[in-house]
């Protein structure tokens, strides 16, 4: 129907763009019809043409056949409507499997072989699965190309399924109002050809996080933030974003709350570590508990020292 | 229409103070249409304050990236917005202002059933609107949830909620106790003649809204407390973490909040069925169609709260029933359109300002109804939900139906109301400026929300950045046709010429009496013999 989507790229997108182009059609028609039947009675019955109004109080056939007339079109809009969303509700048997992963502004995409990517990298004409997880909040995940959208419920892994049509790179949203980054949260779908995403998918290693071995720690460490989309929420000069800032903290007292009791805590390593690994078991005072949600088994424990150069490096 | 009336035989109630003086003469006067125009003017500044919250997102999305502002003021600005917009404008709107002020007299009565109880709501409605626009500027900074609160996100953020909550709750009793008055009062209150099929269609349309105002808004307000719990004492009705369920939160609040678009529109749907007829001098075409439809809608409109949720995870029967029902609750109101238009046929049809209005009410109501089908039927809804063609949908109806509906009602009945006459050429100046800048802003959305751009978004890819210029253009031409519009009203309260008792020659009670009418509105209560939008 227009360009961003080739009318193959998903198996809906015929049915879909059917029932759009029906209801479109027929409200078109409506909208131009009345209106321009309404602009030729106002210029036909204008005061100074037509002085003396012809009274009438009503017409029951009239009624009847603007009741049941768009009540009949409303019923085949309907049936279009449902017939497009059908297929979307049951996912085929032979489908492969990719867990969709959204936090915060973010997605992660998991594959049946532990492959974990940022964008989602899909083989073409063969079905495939997303089991939505969503971590924290709601998100909703669309593909405006495949017409697909299916909301992304905390403690409720849902399904949503499609067969892509066309090699190629598609945007894929976050629809559902989720906090500070929300119109930060998209990322991409990626097309493959079948020979080359089988090949795609068998190298688990090139997709760890970039890390340099040429690097200084302390330079890797922000590479690792950056991949995991830490800086979402926390700055490195010092300004508050929806978390603390990594600068000015390291070696510092701090006050927070925990299990409901303020403290006093230093920051030092064993507390870093913690904050990552469990981050609702102490609440830095003036930020909210429950947004940032634990990284364990995200992030390893020598990611997290490399992590903790980088905030060390902060402050020399 | 017996042509007796005497222009200024009796003070009218602006001079009738009750020995009260400055602003007492306002706020302890029962006067149903005092009332009337204290909710007016309330509204009337939160309005302001609203289009300006709407300017500067449209100045955030003229172009990709940060414009003026950040992601977090973003956020903000269209919750408030939202806030603002429908709790304190749309939803008291049309019954609060026209409704206080026309009931009674078009009804034959000298007020509403309880006039103390009226002056109390709209204190409730001042306290519960000082509260949302509190929470702008005290606690954690202005609430960034959007105006429906989603769980579980509206229980994480740190932002001040809870204010914005508790105004609401507050709000949604200022409803209930109008719904419940408006409600006695039609039945009780009547003049003698005045059967139920011979009341003017506006107290009809005011009838429907009451009994959804009584009946929903309770809804709301448990749900709304169930947010407190869950915010103050960390319940979980509404947390997966705790057994409970966000999406249960999503139903309580359409349960409400879907019935809640019917009380913004029918009054209008009334307003517009006053103007047409007295413009085109002839009876309304099939009352009592419109009418059955306006209770169908009131009716039918309860149990389609659903089709908020098609991408929720619902049962397919589920979505196949709401789906179902969307459809059909759009019947009746394209027979009040048939009937509209029908009523201008062979009409003796006068070009004065609030048909303007009304026609093209006519015109982008039908737009948001037919938008409306998009929504509503299952394919198409997937991928149009949560985009920017829900907002152009609903602009379309709420504030294309309901807004200029109650632009056209003031013009209708601003004579009535302060015995004067705004400037015509003004008007409608100011009404084609209006016209041509809303439908440059909503227009485009719909485009862009097909397009597949996600509401609620601070920021874009550069693929939607066209039709978002046209869009935040439109904006700015909007604003200028209202402030135009809204300077020439002002103006013509206090310097516009004297108008007569039934400048339009209108058919209906409140054109029978003095402009503006006395305290008690009728010297004698009339009776009824004839039915309502008899010319002859
Ligand atoms: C969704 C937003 C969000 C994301 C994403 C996030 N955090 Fe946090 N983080 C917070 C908030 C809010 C706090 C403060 C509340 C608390 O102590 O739990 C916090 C606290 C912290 C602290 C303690 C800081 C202090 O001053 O005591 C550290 C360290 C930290 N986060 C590291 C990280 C790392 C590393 C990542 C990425 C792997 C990350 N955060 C991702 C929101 C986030
Ligand atoms: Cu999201």
């Amino acid at each position: 129907m227009y360009d961003i989507s080739p009318e193959n790229a998903s198996n809906f997108v015929a049915g879909v763009d059917l029932a759009f182009v029906i209801i479109l059609g027929v409200s078109v028609f409506f909208l131009v019809a009345i209106t321009g039947v309404m602009i030729y009675f106002i210029r036909k019955y204008r005061r100074d043409k037509h002085p003396k109004a012809i009274q009438n109080e009503g017409s029951l056939k009239l009624e009847l056949i603007w009741t049941i007339i768009p009540l009949l079109l409303v019923l085949v809009m309907f049936y279009f409507g449902w017939m497009g969303w059908k297929p979307m509700k049951t996912p085929p048997e032979d489908a492969m499997k990719v867990t969709a992963i959204a936090r915060m502004w973010n997605f992660k995409f998991e594959y049946e072989n532990g492959k974990l990517t940022d964008s989602l990298y899909v083989p073409v004409n063969q079905p495939v699965v997303l089991d939505l997880k969503a971590l924290d909040v709601l998100h909703s995940l669309y593909i405006p190309a495949f017409r697909v959208k299916e909301d992304m419920v905390p403690g409720n892994i849902k399904q949503m399924w499609f067969i892509p049509g066309q090699v190629g790179s598609y945007d894929l949203f976050c629809t559902e109002y989720c906090g500070l980054d929300h119109s930060y949260m998209y990322t991409g779908v990626r097309v493959m050809a079948e020979e080359e995403f089988a090949e795609w998918m068998k190298d688990t290693t090139a997709t760890a996080p970039a890390v340099d071995e040429s690097m200084t720690p302390a330079q890797q460490g922000f590479e690792i933030l950056k991949s995991n989309g830490c800086n979402a929420c926390h700055s490195s000069d010092g300004s508050k974003l929806v978390g603390p800032s990594y600068r000015g903290i390291w070696g510092e007292t701090q006050e927070v709350t925990t299990a409901g009791e303020k403290r006093e805590i230093t920051v030092d390593e064993e507390y870093i570590r913690r904050s990552i690994y469990d981050p609702n078991a102490d609440i830095v005072d003036g930020f909210n508990k429950g947004l940032m949600l634990s990284y364990e088994g995200l992030v390893t424990e020598e990611e997290i020292d490399l992590i903790i150069e980088y905030i060390k490096s902060l402050d020399e | 229409m017996s042509e007796t009336v005497k222009q200024g035989a009796h003070k009218s109630y602006l001079e009738e103070t009750g020995g009260r003086k400055g602003i007492f003469k306002w706020i302890l006067s029962t006067d149903h249409k005092r009332i009337g125009l204290l909710y007016l003017y309330s509204i009337m500044t939160w309005f302001v304050i609203g289009v300006a919250l709407g300017i500067m997102m449209k100045l955030e999305l003229i172009a990709p990236g940060k414009t003026i502002m950040g992601a977090q003021a973003y956020n903000a600005t269209f919750t408030v917005h939202g806030v603002i917009m429908i709790f304190l404008i749309v939803i008291p709107g049309l019954p609060a202002v026209f409704g206080n002020f026309l009931l009674p007299i078009q009804i034959g009565a000298k007020d509403v059933a309880f006039p103390k109880l009226n002056l109390f709501s709209w204190y409730i409605y001042v306290a519960g609107s000082i509260l949302v626009v509190a929470s702008l500027f005290a606690g954690g900074g202005p609430p960034d949830t959007g105006w429906t609160f989603y769980a579980p996100y509206s229980f994480k953020t740190g932002t001040n909620m809870l204010p914005a909550v508790v105004g609401a709750f507050v709000l949604g009793f200022s409803s209930i106790l109008t719904g419940l008055n408006f409600l006695v009062t039609i039945h009780r209150l009547r003049a003698p003649g005045m059967t139920f099929m011979k009341m003017p269609v506006f107290p009809w349309t005011l009838y429907g809204t009451a009994w959804i105002q009584l009946l929903a808004t309770p809804i709301v307000g448990i749900t709304l407390l169930m947010v407190l719990g869950e915010r103050i004492f960390n319940i979980g009705f509404f947390d997966p973490a705790k057994g409970g369920d966000p999406i249960l939160y999503q139903h309580l609040f359409w349960i409400y909040s879907h019935p809640a678009v019917y009380i913004m529109i029918l009054p209008a749907m009334g307003a517009i069925s006053e103007i047409i007829p007295t413009f085109s001098r002839k009876t309304i075409f099939g009352y009592r169609f419109i009418v059955i439809s306006t209770l169908a809608i009131a009716f039918v409109g309860y149990f389609v709260w659903g089709h908020h949720m098609f991408t929720s995870g619902m049962s397919g029967t589920a979505l196949f029933t709401f789906s179902i029902l969307t459809f059909i609750v759009a019947i009746p109101s394209a027979i009040k359109v048939f009937n509209w238009v029908a009523t201008m046929h062979q009409g003796s049809i006068l070009l004065k300002t609030p048909f303007m209005w009304a026609a093209s009410f006519i015109f982008v109501f039908l737009i948001g109804g037919l938008t409306g089908l998009v929504l509503g039927a299952l394919a198409t809804n997937v991928h149009v939900h949560d985009t920017a063609f829900v907002v152009g949908h609903f602009h379309f109806i709420v504030f294309g139906g309901t807004g200029f509906a109650f632009f056209g009602a003031v013009h209708y009945w601003f004579p009535k109301i302060y015995g004067r006459m705004y400037d015509e050429s003004w008007a409608k100046t100011g009404w084609l400026i209006f016209f041509i800048g809303y439908l440059a802003l909503y227009g485009p959305m719909l485009y862009l929300g097909i397009k597949g751009m996600p509401r609620r978004y601070f920021d874009y890819l550069p693929e939607y950045h066209g039709p978002n210029i046209l869009s935040s253009l439109g904006a700015l031409v909007m604003v200028s046709g209202f402030l135009i519009i809204l300077i020439n009203l002002i103006r013509s309260a206090r310097h516009g010429e004297k108008a007569e008792a039934n400048p339009w020659g209108g058919t209906n009670l409140e054109w029978q009496i003095s402009s503006p009418p006395s305290l008690e509105n009728f010297d004698e209560i009339p009776t009824i013999d004839k039915a309502t939008y008899k010319y002859d």
